[in-house]
């Protein structure tokens, strides 16, 4: 039995890194575009492109590097054209992220199709487990590295919206934008680049999903990750580096339905796999019952409002 | 253009005129304001103060005129440019970030700012800045958590801190305790006579004004109608020229009312603030048939989630409220029963559906009874429309008809508009949150008056109010909120405005 739990927690373990790398990326491109005061809920068709675009790419130029970065290209394209129609006068951004979301994994599916059946070269995971005899825990610590990659851009951000000029900037205009106009900064414009750069990060988050785990594009591909991001970003109260642990949460609940499977627990699989859904749920439920995370969130989010 | 000195520049404007569509905002308006001089403009609402300002200041391109700053003619095109002259403004409404802290926003609002910010240099910088300056700020809290009183500080010293040294300000003690706005705008009036800056001030205070002001400027319907050294002539006159050939109507006796009415009784009130913090704690308070009691404070202090709880839009966590010795619950059961009328802030956000039309907006308190209604569901609109037209009529409300949106009317307009609703039936008690806030002269004798009316009817008025003077005008008796409490109680026979001030500021 103790080893049974053993194992359903080292399964699970390197369900969570595996499953936490997409909600990462999505989640802190979202924390990004958030703090500028904008929500984008198009990033769920930023991933499965993005997710197509990096299998696509790695199966033309033999580089699956090439595909993340081809990825975050097309994420960024997307995260523009938001950025950039959201600009416009009296529109509204969550009208048009859902907008954004279909068209999105619309051209997705369509360009997509001719790529289901080839197979392209994937991106090698790097072997944390050398050290360990145990062939569970060996597999569980094959870690990818874009997940380190991920961690690295959490920190790098937290310290950004801190310690730059463009932090500052960001902040402000997603707090104030009277403010950020007194000073003449260009609210559209800061926040069409953060829209952009959340893209970017939303589809390199995509190529992680086709080109290491699950490891292939289909359009099953994602499951909502893009949208749970959203709500992951809240659960972290708009601190990357919460982003970070927020995910990792996310991912082993993501990881306990396959985890239990392992060692034969089949009953109830569906109910198990749906725990990354329930946890929103109660996490929406819970914080929007909280009167506190109203203290951290930007003051010109359209939720705040 | 110049580079910024480090000394109080003059500003002149010469003929400065500004049009919008048929609105001659501004007249050719003359003012010229000496280095290091501490300058007043007055005039009532919508006579052309701001539109000058921001000629000024470049939010808007004047259509004729010029802008002389120490005596050379300059062009502002926005308020970039302004800023680089050494201009600038502090706003009616802060224009810090509130999720920064004071640090964070006086390095960001630099033109000039590292792309990475050292924060060990930046601090060391700060705290020497703050060490020339009358006044500091904590810098580390973020400034959502400053109190408003800091909040107008720091606004004041992110100017001084850009090397802004003709300081415009608008109504800056409109958030402060009677305390705090002598310390700022003596300080800054002693800035001003060493030469270090030069300012103008926008107030319809004549008490600050005569105290603290050395030249003024009036405005009337964006002509220059009068000015000269303050001291030369009384505030009466002043309020003369301000209000020009306008009838203002004289104010209300307060004359011996009926003591035998419904009493209201507020006991042990607690209610939170939007994020959750305690913002009314244990409030308590006793207003007797024909009496007004007014409620001071400096705002942020509660005041507005207890006119918010009282008027059932925010629950009561704990507490009490008693009418006629029963149990009110802020329902429209028992504001009916009860005969409860309020007049809230903001009137058009808070008592009225901005997109409805006038007649409907003043149908809400019986739009579900007869004659307005039928079986208690089916409206009748010839009632709704009659009933409007004759409120519209007694009230002198001006709209071009009875189905015009509310939100098409005038500041003042909608305020009487909402009054004629709450008061047109027979009211016991009244609860009233800054009623006269931005309006004119005309206005403001009209609204005080009515309030003044139903107290002489007998009716128990609760007036909260962040304007000491209309306190100190209608109350019968005075309480001071302070920390989501009353910190004082006294007759307003008897009250002095050093000790109400003390108390506003929390002692």
């Amino acid at each position: 039995m103790n080893d049974a739990v053993l194992t359903v927690l080292i399964a699970m373990l390197g369900g969570a890194i595996r499953v936490s790398t997409p909600f990462m990326f999505v989640a802190l491109g979202e924390c990004l575009t958030e703090k500028s005061g904008r929500v984008n809920l198009g990033l769920e068709g930023t991933l499965v492109l993005g997710a197509m675009v990096a299998y696509a790419a790695s199966y033309h130029t033999g580089s699956p590097w090439l595909g993340v970065l081809a990825a975050g290209v097309a994420g960024a394209a997307l995260g523009a054209m938001h950025g950039a129609i959201c600009g416009l006068p009296k529109v509204n951004d969550v009208a048009v992220g859902i907008a954004m979301m279909l068209f999105g994994v619309g051209i997705a599916f369509f360009f997509g199709k001719p790529y289901i059946q080839p197979t392209a070269p994937r991106l090698d995971s790097i072997s944390l487990g050398f050290w360990s005899d145990s062939p569970s825990l060996k597999s569980a610590l094959e870690v990818n590295p874009l997940f380190f990659v991920g961690v690295v851009i959490a920190v790098a951000l937290a310290w950004a919206l801190r310690n730059t000029r463009w932090g500052l900037v960001v902040r402000t205009v997603g707090d104030s934008a009277p403010a950020a106009r007194a000073m003449g900064l260009s609210v559209n414009l800061v926040r069409f680049l953060t829209t952009s750069v959340g893209g970017f990060l939303a589809g390199a988050g995509g190529a992680f999903l086709s080109l290491s785990y699950p490891g292939s594009w289909n359009q099953g591909l994602s499951s909502g990750q893009g949208l749970m991001a959203v709500a992951l970003v809240i659960f972290a109260r708009w601190s990357p580096v919460r982003c970070v642990y927020a995910a990792l949460l996310f991912g082993a609940a993501g990881a306990l339905g396959p985890s239990l499977q392992s060692i034969g627990i089949t009953q109830g699989y569906y109910f198990f796999n749906a725990a990354p859904y329930i946890l929103t749920l109660v996490i929406m439920i819970a914080t929007s019952s909280a009167t506190h995370s109203a203290r951290d969130m930007p003051g010109e989010l359209t939720m705040a409002k | 253009m110049t580079a910024p000195s480090a000394r109080g520049p003059s500003l002149e404007t010469v003929g400065m005129s500004k049009a919008f569509g048929a609105l001659k905002a501004l007249k050719d308006v003359s003012i010229s304001v000496p280095a290091g001089s501490f300058h007043a403009l007055l005039g009532e609402n919508g006579a052309g103060k701001s539109t000058l300002v921001k000629c000024i200041m470049g939010f808007y391109t004047p259509d004729r005129g010029q802008l002389l700053i120490d005596g050379a003619e300059v062009t502002v095109r926005n308020p970039r440019d302004a800023q680089a002259l050494g201009v600038g403004m502090v706003y009616q409404h802060f224009t810090l970030v509130p999720a920064l802290t004071a640090a964070e926003n006086l390095v960001v609002s630099r033109a000039g700012a590292p792309a990475f910010i050292d924060w060990r240099k930046e601090r060391k910088a700060l705290e020497a800045f703050l060490d020339r300056m009358p006044f500091r700020v904590p810098l580390d809290r973020p400034v959502s958590g400053l109190a408003a009183g800091e909040k107008q500080k720091l606004e004041i010293l992110k100017l001084l801190y850009l090397d802004q040294r003709f300081l415009i300000l608008d109504e800056p003690t409109s958030v402060l305790t009677p305390g705090e706005a002598d310390e700022i705008l003596g300080l800054l009036r002693q800035m001003a006579h060493r030469g270090e800056i030069t300012v103008a001030m926008i107030s319809h205070k004549f008490r600050e004004v005569e105290a603290f002001c050395d030249d003024f400027t009036v405005l009337r319907r964006g002509a220059r109608v009068g000015g000269g050294k303050v001291g030369a002539v009384s505030s009466r006159e002043m309020a003369a020229m301000m209000i020009g050939d306008a009838v203002v109507p004289p104010s209300a006796a307060r004359i011996k009312a009926p003591k035998d009415g419904v009493t209201l009784e507020v006991a042990g009130l607690f209610a939170e603030n939007d994020e959750g913090r305690s913002a009314v704690n244990g409030f308590d308070i006793r207003v007797k048939a024909g009496e007004i009691v007014g409620v001071a404070g400096v705002s942020g202090n509660g005041q507005s989630e207890l006119v918010e709880a009282l008027c059932g839009q925010r629950p009561i966590r704990l507490g009490q409220v008693l009418i006629r010795d029963q149990d009110f619950e802020p329902t429209r059961d028992h504001f009916d029963r009860f005969k409860v009328f309020g007049l809230p802030e903001e009137p058009l956000k808070n008592a009225s559906v901005a997109n409805m039309s006038v007649a409907e907006n003043m149908a809400f308190r019986r739009f579900d009874k007869a004659p307005m209604a039928r079986l208690g569901f089916w409206l009748s609109r010839e009632p709704i429309r009659a009933k409007a037209r004759e409120l519209i009529e007694r009230y002198n409300i001006r709209t071009p008809s009875p189905d015009t949106p509310i939100r098409d009317l005038s500041g003042g307009n909608v305020q009487r508009a909402v009054l004629a609703r709450e008061l047109s039936g027979d009211v016991d008690v009244l609860i009233v949150a800054n009623p006269c806030f931005g309006l004119d002269f005309a206005s403001v004798a009209d609204i005080r008056g009515q309030i003044m009316e139903q107290r002489n009817r007998g009716a128990a008025v609760l007036l909260v109010s962040e304007d000491l003077d209309e306190i100190l005008e209608l109350s019968d008796r005075i309480a001071v909120m302070s920390g989501g409490k009353v910190a004082y109680l006294t007759d307003a026979a008897s009250a002095d405005r050093t000790t109400i001030g003390r108390y506003m500021a929390g002692r």
